[in-house]
């Protein structure tokens, strides 16, 4: 029967497309539905494009700071246009990517939106299709505005991501909410490109979620470029005008008024899980509105699994990815490796960036840990110092007794990808012990994690 | 369509062989008559030659594992055939069988990752490994769920050995398992001989018969066991009666709790740590004797453990025992009491690795305090299996099973 597959995952973006590959390299018959673009919003209007345009950031700055490399370009003009639609070619690409890696493994794409149904049903349009062995929920999160205080999305002065993605130019002054990974990375981007930009945070820190020396370290290198950062803001009242918004600050006991050309709404996200049949299959949500799953990831509908944003925290792409082919290999009837949500990286690809994996120090005090810190800052990386990314350091947390990596925290210049071999470590239980014991190349700015491993052991080389 | 190869018989009494090596590797092209493998038997190591021509498509047993007579080892067959994962599974996984009591015991649950066969070398994360070393775990009785069997933190804390948790009794020499608290989840672990332990097991069965025996003998003051039996048995009423070897068999099973080393059982190739305590007792039938077992003797309460006790012996005189009543037991106790025997040395049930043998209960003259005073006296001794426990491993639970019966309260700790 055409319409039966052994696997059906509704929603083709990170979590789906690596769910749908990894059951078809297991012989799975798999058919991914998908109402929009392959890929999802990490590739179509989040990770991949941003990325892109924090290049084009990065370039900007770099450019200005030339003249001391000894390299003269005259004045540095820059475009947002171009950088916009550069950032969409490569979005494109990687979209295109992902639906060649569906063809390749076979996986059959349907286009369409789909609607849940009882007996392992999907609908989509007036066809049903049938899983055997497990319908996978995929459908991921959208930004949310806060209505509440006037800030409802109008997509022309209170924008989301997914508006900022597509301006032909940049606007003069813009107001960021939210200081997490996305606020943080339009706000260095909109910066760079000429916009005054006011980033406010609600919680007392700037990336609240970091340890709180990451943050810190974010604050001043944001200020020292000109950006204003409020953090433990309170925004009372938002004026929306047809080419203006004044917001209405409370902030450290003061109150002050925030004006600025356009609002980037970058307060959170909403999961996707109405109108998909949740309920008329019996899945239920948890108090926080997350699809409820088990360990297994398995709803509370036997045979209906949830993976990615709609799972819950944390959302990101990576967390989905592994959800993803975890299923996959569940319903192939393997045995994966369990998933440890307590050593999923977070990076924030601002400048400098910010990488880090498991426990804060605030965390270890509030948990009474007998822990140690050990801190290398990139001023004492000769790497750092020739190409002039002496900002941030990196903060190992050990267990005091037996070197366990509780918590490391990178800022820094290519901190996303330094971060992995303290991930490698603690999926593996290597001790800061192990990571001295292997051999770092030098001159690179990964010695700093080496460093900082043995400062925690009271004996850093270069410091 | 694969050829399957067996273990076979290399010499007339062999029951089971050790894969020592194959000398074929998969995919290596083989002749009728090539050697494929060594095999050690009971006799010497002997050589497993091909019955077929084609292809070493699939190998089953790992060098070092032993299998029994009949099993299969691995395939022949075209070259690049595969076998179906059906086909190759059952023979490969299952374990060497040596009594019917396992099919009584509960059923393990099913472990992502075996415990790894190789002894001499343990998988453990390095921090895992810090963690035992400081706390005098011996990884080889931790089982490993990371990849490959890799021992890792949580299991460590899942077995309860972190360092907090270690039982408070602490055994005498380094080679005794530690004193991993005996309810951990799983029913039992196995844990592979060691070079040492599988020394000691050759060189005592060549000595001493098919199971090295050695007896410890202790004697209890039952002085308190007495008073408390006749305070239980006022309480009672006409409800039941408690009798000395309820006591004993509940007493033996909570300090088999404290010493798992005791609470074991030789496997040829592993010693298998029970988790839970399954007390076997033996009864004296018309011809001959039968050891009806009290399960989870440690977790059941004196009137039960009478109850049950009396039940299962009725029934064993009757000869209406079904299997899963005599089989299955982690450790056993002979009463001889009853015949006023005051000491004898029981003959152990294998697998298992101790008895305790109970003679009777006597009044006699014993120094207490500088006087002379009578005390009821009882005299245990416990056959132990030498390739199992060693003599400070029996002490040591002696002591305990002693201590608890001249105190009966400790028992309620």
């Amino acid at each position: 029967m055409a319409n039966s597959f052994d696997v059906i995952i509704l929603g083709g973006g990170p979590a789906g497309y690596v769910a749908a590959i990894r059951a078809a390299q297991l012989g799975l018959a798999t058919a991914v539905v998908e109402r929009e673009k392959l890929g999802g919003v990490c590739v179509n209007i989040g990770c991949i494009p941003t990325k892109a345009l924090l290049h084009s950031a990065y370039i900007a700055r770099l450019l200005k700071d030339a003249k001391e490399f000894g390299v003269e370009v005259g004045s540095v003009k820059t475009d947002y246009g171009v950088a916009m639609k550069r950032s969409r070619q490569v979005s494109d690409q990687n979209s295109r990517g992902v639906e060649f890696l569906m063809k390749k493994n076979k996986v059959t794409v349907i286009k369409g939106v789909g609607l849940l149904q009882p007996g392992k049903k999907v609908k989509v349009g007036s066809d049903v299709y049938e899983a055997t062995k497990g319908v996978i929920i995929a459908t991921g999160s959208r930004v949310k505005g806060i209505p509440q205080i006037g800030l409802e999305i109008n997509k022309t002065t209170v924008i989301s991501s997914d508006e900022a993605l597509f301006l032909e130019k940049t606007p003069a002054s813009l107001a960021v909410i939210g200081a997490g990974a996305v606020g943080m990375e339009f706000a260095d981007i909109f910066n760079a490109f000429g916009a005054k930009v006011t980033l406010l945070e609600a919680l007392p820190r700037i990336l609240p979620i970091e340890d709180a020396e990451a943050s810190d370290t974010l604050a001043k290198s944001y200020k020292k470029r000109g950006i204003e950062v409020i953090a433990g803001a309170k925004v009372t009242k938002a004026n929306v005008g047809k080419d203006k918004v004044v917001l209405d600050v409370e902030a450290g006991g003061a109150k002050q008024t925030v004006e600025a050309a356009v609002v980037l709404m970058a307060a959170g996200r909403a999961v996707n899980t109405e109108n998909i049949g949740l309920k008329e299959c019996g899945i239920q949500l948890t108090d926080r509105g997350f699809i409820k799953v088990d360990q297994r990831l398995q709803t509370t509908t036997p045979g209906y699994y949830a993976i990615g944003d709609v799972a819950g925290p944390p959302m990101l792409a990576h967390k989905g990815f592994r959800e993803g082919a975890v299923v996959a290999e569940r319903l192939a009837g393997h045995t994966p490796h369990p998933i440890r949500y307590d050593n999923v990286p977070s990076v924030t690809y601002c400048h400098p960036e910010v990488a880090s994996i498991g426990l804060t120090e605030e965390q270890c005090k509030e948990r009474k840990l007998d822990y140690v810190a050990g801190k290398f800052p990139f001023s004492a990386n000769g790497r750092a110092r020739g190409t002039g990314e002496t900002e941030g350091l990196v903060k190992i947390l050990r267990d005091k007794k037996y070197g366990e990596i509780l918590g490391a925290h990178i800022v820094g210049a290519h901190a996303s990808e330094m971060i992995h071999e303290l991930a490698v470590a603690r999926e593996n239980e290597y001790t800061v012990e192990e990571i001295d014991l292997a051999i770092h190349a030098h001159p690179t700015m990964s010695e700093a994690v080496a460093e900082a491993a043995l400062d925690s052991l009271g004996r850093a080389i270069h410091m | 369509m694969a050829t399957t190869v067996h273990m076979e018989a290399l010499s007339p009494t062999m029951e089971e062989g050790r894969l020592v090596k194959w000398t074929k590797q998969e995919g290596d092209p083989v002749k009728t008559g090539e050697t494929l493998a060594e095999v050690e038997t009971d006799k010497a190591v002997m050589e497993l030659v091909a019955r077929a021509d084609g292809s070493l498509v699939k190998i089953l047993v790992p060098e070092g594992k032993t299998v029994p007579v009949g099993a299969a080892v691995a395939y022949i067959g075209a070259p690049g055939e595969k076998v179906s994962d059906a086909s190759t599974a059952a023979p490969a996984a299952r374990p060497v069988v040596s009594s019917p009591s396992v099919t009584s015991a509960p059923a393990p649950p099913a472990s992502p990752v075996p415990t790894p066969a190789d002894a001499t070398r343990v998988k453990a994360s390095p921090l895992a490994k810090r963690m035992a070393r400081e706390a005098g775990v011996d990884l080889r009785l931790v089982t490993g769920s990371g990849p490959g069997g890799r021992v890792t933190k949580r299991d460590l804390e899942a077995a309860g050995t972190q360092p907090a948790a270690v039982s408070s009794t602490p055994l005498p020499t380094p080679h005794i398992p530690p004193a991993v608290a005996v309810r951990s989840g799983a029913p039992y672990e196995d844990v592979p001989l060691t070079q040492i332990r599988k020394t000691i097991a050759r060189r005592l069965v060549t000595s001493l018969g098919p199971i090295p025996h050695f007896f410890l003998t202790t004697e209890v003051d039952m002085e308190r066991a007495a008073e408390a039996r006749a305070a239980l048995n006022k309480e009672l009423g006409d409800q039941g009666k408690v009798s000395f070897n309820d006591i004993i068999v509940k007493a033996t099973a909570l300090a088999l709790t404290r010493h798992r080393a005791c609470n074991a059982w030789f496997q040829e190739d592993h010693i298998r740590y029970w988790n839970e305590v399954h007390l076997g007792m033996a009864v004296a039938v018309e011809d001959g004797l039968i050891t009806p077992v009290v399960r989870n003797a440690d977790q059941k309460s004196l009137s039960q453990i009478s109850v049950e006790a009396r039940a299962l012996a009725d029934k064993a005189r009757r000869r209406q025992l079904k299997p899963d009543e005599y089989t299955g037991a982690t450790f056993s106790v002979s009463n001889l009491g009853m015949f006023d025997i005051d000491q004898f040395t029981a003959v152990i049930n294998p697998p298992e690795a101790g008895i305790l043998a109970v003679g009777t209960v006597v009044e006699k003259p014993v120094v207490l305090e500088g006087q002379v005073v009578p005390r009821k006296r009882l005299r245990l001794t416990m056959s132990c299996d030498h390739r199992v426990i060693d003599g400070a491993t029996g002490a040591a639970f002696l002591k305990t099973l002693k201590q608890m019966l001249e105190n009966p309260l400790a028992m309620l700790l």
